[in-house]
């Protein structure tokens, strides 16, 4: 026996080939999707991994530092250092902003990291161009999807800095590119006021007679003073000894710090739970209604060439074919439809993927299931055609 | 007459019921022996195509009695369990349009029959080849239906009819589409076949052309059939 489903295609493969290139796009697209949101979840790993840190320590009762806001005091690392276990903390700062260079800004996200030697939590953990910083203020180390050069100024706020190092592949959950500065510039970042502002504040501060006491004059100016300043950081990133387990070190800094501290494991599920939970159902979103239209589309294309092929159906009833080989040609082709689909889609997908401005990650075991999705939706979607081809009279092919 | 072939005895078939039958066949004896070609002539309306459909196995008679070779195939009801098979292996069919499978070429639209009924590709396409041959488009077994000419697909039509070697033939209006000499053309292999392969062939026809070469022709009127003798002439 021939196969009545492949001479059919290899016939009309113009239409098939169309048809199966424009269903790819469409199969790309949901690919692509998938990926964006691995690439999320992807983003947000790399951005744990990169900070180099196994327990997070944030404000009482908040999801920070990445989900929620969190300030705590930036000598309470000092205490956390000496706890056991514990075999280096230290200090980070997280601000979205805009970075200006010349004319162009970038959103980026700024990192305050303390200066140190290299492998203190919050560090890049490698550059590909460059050095890391080595001064207290005034340097920066970029990722190179911010498009800045070593040697570039660059400006937060009202401080320029200059590009020592770049990095790459460090993002925040949202996919903006890091820029790392020094802890002390980034707090002042965090909390610079324009000059207006401050005079505001030393005027309103001089007027309060609680702190312009007449015959006390240093009041005023260490109030002043520690207004000026700003205590908080973020977090503290802590990096424990292998040997010791983190959640009983978690538990102690809880206890004796009254600080919230996350470990690794529940810093992931704050980040693909909470974070970027909204933008994956949404996703999810965007794949049901992808692969219902792309099932109405197998469906329609499936109909339609079997509706152009009664009379041939009716012949072939005539002359005795079974029921099961005429509802195997339709299905054959819509499974074939699926095929040319899907590879136009991976294909497409693989080459766009790059393109995107966050990051796409294409796992093959989304391919194996978008695979199977796309064979079981033309199954599916060849139904009604089936059930048209069923339905015709083989009494047709002979005519009134 | 022999018992062979195909006979009809008092074929009764209505379409609907109540207020709103119709008796399209009202009774129909008829017999066409192996070997033999007859012509079937009616007005429109007469239950030419009722007929076809009936000894085509594609609609149920309402009475009667149809025997195919030996067996009986109808009486109160199918007697025979499989009219798929039934079709494809005992009754041929010619249609007024060729009805080729427009994606099977000339030599597998001839062997698809055979195929379905089992025999292998290469059994059913050497059979294909030799009976296209025997009808002059051997040369055409490569093309695609559609580029034939119209005499060339109705012969591949013809060979398609054929190819399972049924006892019986249904060919409905097969010389319409065809010029005169054509058509003649059609009528003399439809002989030369019924005789070599023993095949009894009903054809439904109008066409002015080929009534004078039935020997026997089956008149119907309002679902009735008369037997004429017919003339039979340039066969040679
Ligand atoms: N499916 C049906 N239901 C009801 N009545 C039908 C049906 N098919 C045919 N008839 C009626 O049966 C009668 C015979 O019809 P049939 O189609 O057999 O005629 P015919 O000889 O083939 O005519 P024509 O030469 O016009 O094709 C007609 O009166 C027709 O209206
Ligand atoms: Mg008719």
């Amino acid at each position: 026996m021939i196969s009545l489903a492949g001479r059919d295609i290899m016939h009309a493969w113009g239409k098939f080939v169309f048809t199966g290139v424009g269903l790819g796009l469409l199969i790309g697209v949901t690919l692509t999707m998938a990926g964006v949101y691995r690439g999320m979840v992807d983003d947000a790993k790399v951005l744990l991994d990169n900070s180099g840190a196994d327990l997070w320590v944030v404000q009482k009762d908040t999801l920070g530092p990445y989900a929620e806001s969190s300030s705590i005091y930036d000598d309470t690392w000092r205490g956390i250092r000496g706890m056991p276990g514990v075999v280096r903390a230290a200090n980070v700062t997280y601000l979205t902003m805009q970075v200006h260079h010349g004319e162009r800004d970038v959103r980026a996200m700024v990192t305050g990291v303390t200066v140190g030697e290299a492998g203190t939590p919050g560090w890049p953990p490698y550059l590909v161009a460059g050095r890391q910083m080595t001064r207290g203020h005034y340097e920066a180390v970029a990722d190179m999807a911010t498009g800045f050069k070593p040697g570039d100024r660059i400006q937060i706020r009202r401080n320029q800095y200059t590009v020592v190092g770049l990095t790459r592949r460090m993002v925040s959950s949202s996919g903006d590119p890091m820029v790392f500065i020094p802890l002390k510039d980034a707090q002042e970042a965090q909390f610079l006021k324009d000059n207006d502002a401050i005079h505001q504040q030393r005027r309103r501060t001089g007027e309060n007679p609680a702190f312009n006491r007449p015959g006390v004059p240093g009041v005023l100016d260490a109030v002043i003073a520690s207004q000026a300043t700003n205590p908080s950081v973020n977090a503290v990133l802590v990096q424990i000894d292998p040997n010791h387990d983190p959640a009983q070190i978690a538990e102690s800094i809880r206890r004796w710090k009254r600080l919230t501290v996350y470990t690794r494991s529940q810093m992931e599920d704050i980040l693909v739970g909470k974070l970027i939970a909204t933008s994956s159902r949404q996703i999810g979103m965007f794949l049901v209604i992808l692969a219902i239209v792309s099932a109405a589309i197998v469906a329609f294309i499936i109909y339609t060439l079997t509706l152009g092929k009664i009379r041939e159906i009716a012949v072939l009833k005539l002359i005795g074919t079974k029921n099961r080989t005429i509802a195997g040609l339709i299905m054959q082709q819509a499974i074939a439809l699926g095929l040319i689909g899907f590879v136009v889609g991976k294909i497409a997908a693989t080459i766009w993927a790059p393109i995107f401005p966050k990051y796409v990650l294409l796992e093959p075991q989304d391919a194996v299931s978008g695979f199977l999705a796309v064979v079981v939706i033309c199954i599916l979607s060849s139904v009604i055609a089936i059930r048209a081809a069923l339905k015709v009279d083989p009494a047709e092919a002979i005519g009134g | 007459m022999n018992g062979k072939g195909i006979r009809l005895e008092g074929l009764k078939k209505r379409y609907g019921s109540g207020d709103t039958a119709v008796d399209a066949l009202k009774n129909v004896d008829m017999h066409v022996a192996p070997g033999e070609v007859v012509g079937l002539i009616g007005p429109s309306g007469s239950g030419k195509s009722t007929l076809l459909k009936c000894l085509g196995a594609v609609i149920e008679p309402t009475a009667g009695r149809m025997i195919l070779g030996d067996e009986v195939i109808y009486e109160n009801g199918w007697r025979v369990k499989d009219l798929r098979a039934l079709r494809r292996d005992r009754i041929g069919f010619i249609f007024q349009a060729p009805y080729l499978i427009p994606f099977l070429d000339v030599t597998d639209n001839v062997a698809l029959l055979p195929m379905l009924a089992g025999r292998p590709n290469g059994v059913a396409r050497a059979r294909a080849l030799e009976l296209l041959q025997a009808l002059d488009v051997g040369h055409r077994a490569k093309a695609m239906p559609s580029q034939l000419s119209g005499g060339e697909q109705q012969r591949v039509a013809i060979a398609r009819g054929l190819v399972n070697r049924p006892p019986v033939i249904l060919a409905d209006e097969p010389t319409a589409p065809l010029d005169s000499e054509r058509a003649l053309a059609v009528i003399r292999i439809l002989n030369d076949m019924a005789r070599k392969l023993e095949t009894a062939i009903i054809v439904v026809t109008h066409d002015e052309k080929i009534i004078p070469t039935f020997k026997r022709i089956y008149h119907i009127r309002d679902g009735v059939t008369y037997e004429e003798a017919g003339e039979g002439r340039g066969l040679d």
